[in-house]
């Protein structure tokens, strides 16, 4: 594709153009929408689209007020620090248990791998909506509903299929024999597992944790029923703002929450490539 | 090994060290190895069951229990039995005295109403029957015929209707929240019968969401296909610089893309604002792109496209160029060695990508409910309005059971075409 | 390096004891609304109450929206963790029915009118439920957008009107409301509204009349929603809680205004969830919240009418906006010339059946 063949004719020519046309726009609409709120974010008016003096590039057009909404209002406020307790606590559950059962499955001769495999990332297969329900009656029965234990467990049930899958990723193909000949050399089984299992696992631990971190992070439905107004995260305020008073204070959240994206989006790539380096293998 | 001393016995066994044959101490070794295995699987397996498995079970059962009526009406509905629902004789004096015990028990802790809302579920009018009855039921003292008292206090009582439905729904498990749900209901026989036609929601509700979420996957692939065509085929460097225009969207939240749109589609949006200034439009006809079907499939299409590129994008990688390049140097034209080469050969990702953005695409709320409207819900919708908004819990699950019955059915296809072990993240 | 341990453990026993002080407080959780709804029951009822009784904390629940369904899944676990929970009054009644929630004897519980007339006379016959407490009187009318028309609507059969009030409607997803309009634009007598209705001919004559504007109608189904479509002029008219459209007329000097002929009035309050883990503590609550002088302050914050009479003369000016609040409640003589009360034992029954009937109609 980097240079057309020699044998092109005028027709291949402004098709391969053409294509490229049409490629770009669906990149735009890709990215378009992500990009267009975050000037709409600085709106000096409470609208949501372009007034004239933003257009005109008049700096009255432009203000900080919504972001100075966000960072001083306590529904907000509250709502970014229950974000990141349930997220965190979820995630550390999520990858506890998720990295445990993938080193437990990825072990040779595992009876009934598949069947167990599909009852694991389950989560990940029913719709949002039957699961929520179910939690939502099961916790309101044990006292769970509305409280923060409630909604990291939940979380953290949704969140496992992500590390179960991550982990598992970097031990396919993982040689066996290297364990054996550490272990025939004299290395105890727990020297065996620091020293060969954590550095080949770890790239897909943190990379399933941040898996795990963003599914709760962004996570809306489940919260809505196992959850009330102490448990508010980000997303939930979201909603409940989107189909309330809509502000533009959601359009600078959801701009903080794009920079934020980006920089995960950095974290995982710089792993990926780590993780590829390590295992030998090379993008080409 | 070393104890192969009896060289002349023809009956040679291995033995370890400690003299423990070799293969019973491999067996031994094999089966700490899979307890360990199971091990660090248990606690996992146990978490997901119990908090998870075991809550959607017992939220889907609620679909098929009915226990309420035996419950409420525990002397009636025995009495019940021998009354012949198709006849047109109403049940007899003692089971009306019955019912009217059974009323006046359930009336002390004020959960016979309870009934009341889940027959009305059936029919309407049953809910203000027991309200309406329970005072006057209870002033009732030792009438001389029960049925009379009974009938005079609401008519509705001398309806063979009311007792045909109470009859039908004396079980501990009942059909008819299913039958609800596929916009059914029953005859006097107590056969299944549908609904008038301009009755009908749910399965119509189905079938759209299956529609719509055909028409999002078949966009995708339409959108997803020249770009990760593209992102194949361009030098690395390149391609993971392009990637990460398609992995942003992905990562990025759910509800801030849908944010993005309403601001884009709106009246007052970006859109509009756009073609009017232009001069398409009109400004007093500014078009309504959001809160309908467009903008459910529009949104949906946006969120899900990185669901496509990404298997489409890793099967072609394995597609080597030289098929093209053969197929175009024995005098094919370019467009016939893509259909005929290139085509074939990235059906597996197209597969993948279509399975897994339906599957997504169907059980989808949060983005239909913002931007949907009335015409671009999903049954995902209606599914919370019953859990949380009519209470009508049993007709929710019967939804739940059907949609999950139907994304399962997908999963099976999907791990028979890709298998469930090539799911891959980012 | 000793100072900062000392500091830092003079810190902690302060906060301990701080939090000691919290722990001690009874807290009692009020689930209702949110926003301004919340806010204004904050200002004129709780704020007051946590200022006289300094041992309580009241905790606010947004979750009343979810409110019956979260109440019935806490009950059926034997786990009520709510104090006191604001519901429309058709959900009362159906948490009574259900013995979800606590019924109480009116005159023992709330306060007296100030001239003595004991609570149930005061609130007369908005007590729907045995169960009930009212609040708050609210009405859906109609709100409008003042440059759309020369001549401004003013009556129910305009709404239906397309020739001469030309532009998109939006109208409650829910037959509530919306069949009786469509019926009484009809030409059908407001007082036998319900009779017909009862009839299937006469619900297909409401999907008749409502068909003649379908096309035109954007449904709504959260409160945000019509105010929010009238302001950005996707719509013309529509019907919205009076409440909303005063904050968008009144704070937000939006271009609309309101046409109350046919409001649609309906009653919110509290109810006390059975098994409440404070019985007496939130009945003491109740008679100081339902007072004459606290249901009246409300609306110094919302534009919603005072359940007892003996509130109405005490309604008095907005608090921010200084602006005086009797015109703008539903109760008002001139804006209650023609209403409709809700018949909420009709509704009860043939809620769930109209209600499928008619989202099939939308949907179709």
């Amino acid at each position: 594709m980097a240079k057309l063949p020699p044998y092109t004719t005028p027709a291949g020519y402004t098709w391969h153009y053409a294509y490229l046309v049409i490629c770009g726009l669906i990149f735009m609409f890709l990215i378009f929408p992500l990009m267009v709120i975050m000037p709409l974010s600085f709106n000096a008016s409470p609208y949501f689209t372009f007034t004239p003096e933003m257009l005109s590039l008049d700096p009255t057009g432009y203000s900080l007020r919504w972001y100075q909404d966000f960072f001083t209002n306590p529904n907000w406020q509250g709502a970014v620090k229950n974000s990141f307790i349930i997220a965190i606590f979820s995630t550390l559950i999520s990858t506890f248990l998720g990295t445990l059962a993938a080193l437990g499955l990825s072990r040779p001769n595992f009876p009934f791998r598949t069947t167990i495999m599909g009852i694991l990332i389950s989560p990940m297969i029913v719709p949002l909506i039957i699961s929520a329900a179910g939690m939502y009656f099961f916790y309101s029965r044990i006292n769970l509903q509305g409280t923060f234990t409630g909604v990291i467990l939940a979380h953290a049930i949704l969140a496992t299929p992500f590390v179960l899958i991550a982990v598992t990723a970097t031990l396919v193909g993982f040689d066996r024999n290297l364990t054996r000949s550490a272990a025939s050399l004299g290395a105890a089984p727990m020297r065996v597992f620091f020293r060969i299992i954590v550095p080949l696992i770890t790239p897909g631990v943190i990379s399933g944790a941040l898996f795990a971190f963003v599914t709760s992070f962004d996570e809306v439905v489940v919260i809505l029923f196992v959850g009330s107004y102490r448990q508010r995260t980000i997303p939930w305020q979201m909603f409940s703002g989107i189909r309330e008073q809509i502000s533009p204070t959601i359009l600078a959240v959801a701009s903080i929450l794009t920079v934020i994206s980006i920089c995960f989006l950095t974290c995982i790539e710089l792993l990926r490539r780590r993780n590829e380096k390590h295992r030998g293998i090379r993008t080409t | 090994m070393r104890k192969i001393n009896n060289i002349n016995n023809n009956q040679e066994i291995l033995t370890t060290a400690d003299g423990v044959p070799l293969k019973a101490s491999l067996n031994r070794a094999l089966r700490r190895e899979r307890n360990i295995s199971l091990l660090l699987v248990t606690p996992l397996f146990v978490f997901v069951l119990i908090a998870f498995l075991f809550p959607i079970a017992d939220m889907l059962f609620l679909s098929v229990d009915n226990k309420i009526v035996v419950e409420k009406l525990p002397r009636t509905v025995p009495l019940l039995a021998d009354w012949d629902e198709t006849g047109t004789v109403l049940p007899d004096e003692q089971i009306y005295k019955a019912l009217v015990q059974d009323i006046n028990a359930g009336t002390v802790d004020k959960t016979i109403l309870r009934l009341g809302r889940r027959l009305n579920f059936e029919q309407g009018g049953m809910s203000s029957l027991f309200r309406r009855s329970v005072r006057k039921l209870k002033r009732l003292k030792e009438p001389e015929s029960y049925k009379a008292a009974t009938i005079r206090i609401h008519r509705k009582w001398g309806d063979l209707a009311t007792w045909r439905l109470i009859k039908r729904l004396s079980g501990k498990f009942t059909p008819t929240y299913f039958y609800s749900a596929v916009d059914g209901g029953v005859d006097k026989a107590g056969h299944f019968v549908r609904n008038p036609e301009n009755q009908r929601i749910y399965l119509k509700l189905f079938v759209r969401t299956i529609l719509l979420s055909l028409l999002i996957t078949l966009f995708t692939i339409i959108l997803g296909y020249p770009i990760s065509y593209l992102l194949a085929t361009l030098p690395t460097k390149l391609s993971n610089l392009l990637m990460i225009l398609v992995l942003l969207p992905f990562w990025t939240s759910l509800l801030v893309r849908t944010t993005s749109w309403i601001t884009l589609l709106q009246r007052e949006g970006v859109i509009n604002d756009l073609l009017v200034w232009i001069g398409v439009v009109d400004n007093a006809h500014r078009l309504t792109m959001i809160h309908n079907q467009i903008g459910t499939i529009v949104a949906m299409t946006h969120i899900l496209l990185p669901f496509m590129v990404l298997p489409l994008f890793s099967v072609m990688k394995t597609i080597p160029p030289n098929y093209m390049r053969a197929a175009r140097s024995m005098g094919a034209t370019q467009f016939r060695a893509f259909l005929r080469i290139y085509l074939p050969n990235t059906v597996p990702g197209i597969g993948a990508g279509c399975i897994l953005v339906f599957i997504l695409s169907i059980g989808y709320y949060i983005t239909p409910s913002l931007v949907g409207g009335t015409s671009g819900t999903f049954i995902s919708n209606l599914i919370a309005y019953h859990v949380q908004g009519s209470l009508n819990w049993g007709l929710g699950a019967a939804l739940g059971t059907m949609l999950l019955m139907f994304v399962l059915a997908l999963y099976v296809l999907y791990d028979k075409v890709v298998g469930l072990d090539n799911i891959k993240l980012g | 390096m000793y100072k900062i341990i000392k500091q830092t453990l003079l810190a902690m026993i302060v906060v301990s004891f701080t939090a000691g002080i919290a722990l001690a407080k009874t807290k009692l959780v009020i689930v209702s609304w949110g926003g301004a709804y919340t806010t204004s029951q904050q200002k004129a009822y709780h704020d007051p109450y946590m200022k006289l009784n300094p041992n309580i904390q009241i905790i606010n629940d947004d979750s009343a929206a979810a409110g019956p369904a979260k109440l019935r899944a806490m009950s059926k676990a034997g786990n009520v963790t709510w104090d006191l929970l604001d519901a429309v009054a058709s959900d009362s009644i159906a948490l009574c029915d259900e013995g979800l929630v606590e019924e109480v004897d009116h005159d023992a519980i709330l306060a007296p009118a100030p001239d003595g007339t004991p609570a149930s006379a005061d609130f007369g016959d908005l007590i729907v439920s045995p169960c009930f407490v009212p609040t708050i009187v609210y009405a859906t009318t109609f709100g409008y957008r003042k440059d759309a028309f020369a001549t401004p609507p003013t009556t129910i059969a305009d709404v239906f009107d397309l020739k001469k009030f030309p532009g998109g409607r939006t109208l409650e997803k829910k037959p509530i409301g919306n069949f009786e309009w469509a019926l009484i634009a009809d030409g059908v007598d407001p007082d036998k509204v319900y009779e017909v209705l009862a009839t299937p001919e006469g619900v297909d004559r409401a999907f008749k009349k409502l068909d003649t504007i379908k096309d035109s109608v954007i449904w709504w189904s959260t409160g945000s929603e019509p105010v929010k479509n009238l302001v950005a002029g996707q719509v013309v008219i529509g019907s919205a809680y009076n409440g909303r459209l005063f904050n968008a007329i009144a704070a937000e000097k939006q271009p609309l205004a309101m046409m109350w002929d046919w409001q649609y009035f309906d009653l919110d309050g509290w109810v006390i969830p059975k098994g409440s883990p404070h019985l007496k503590e939130i009945k003491k609550y109740l008679r100081f919240a339902a007072d004459t002088q606290r249901l009246a302050d409300q609306a110094k914050y919302i534009s919603y009418g005072p359940a007892r009479k003996s509130s109405a003369p005490l309604v008095g000016k907005h608090a921010e906006l200084g602006v005086d609040m009797k015109p703008h409640m539903p109760t008002n003589p001139i804006n209650a010339k023609h209403r409709l009360v809700k018949n909420y034992e009709f509704w009860a029954d043939h809620e769930v059946e109209y209600t499928e009937k008619f989202l099939a109609w939308v949907v179709k």
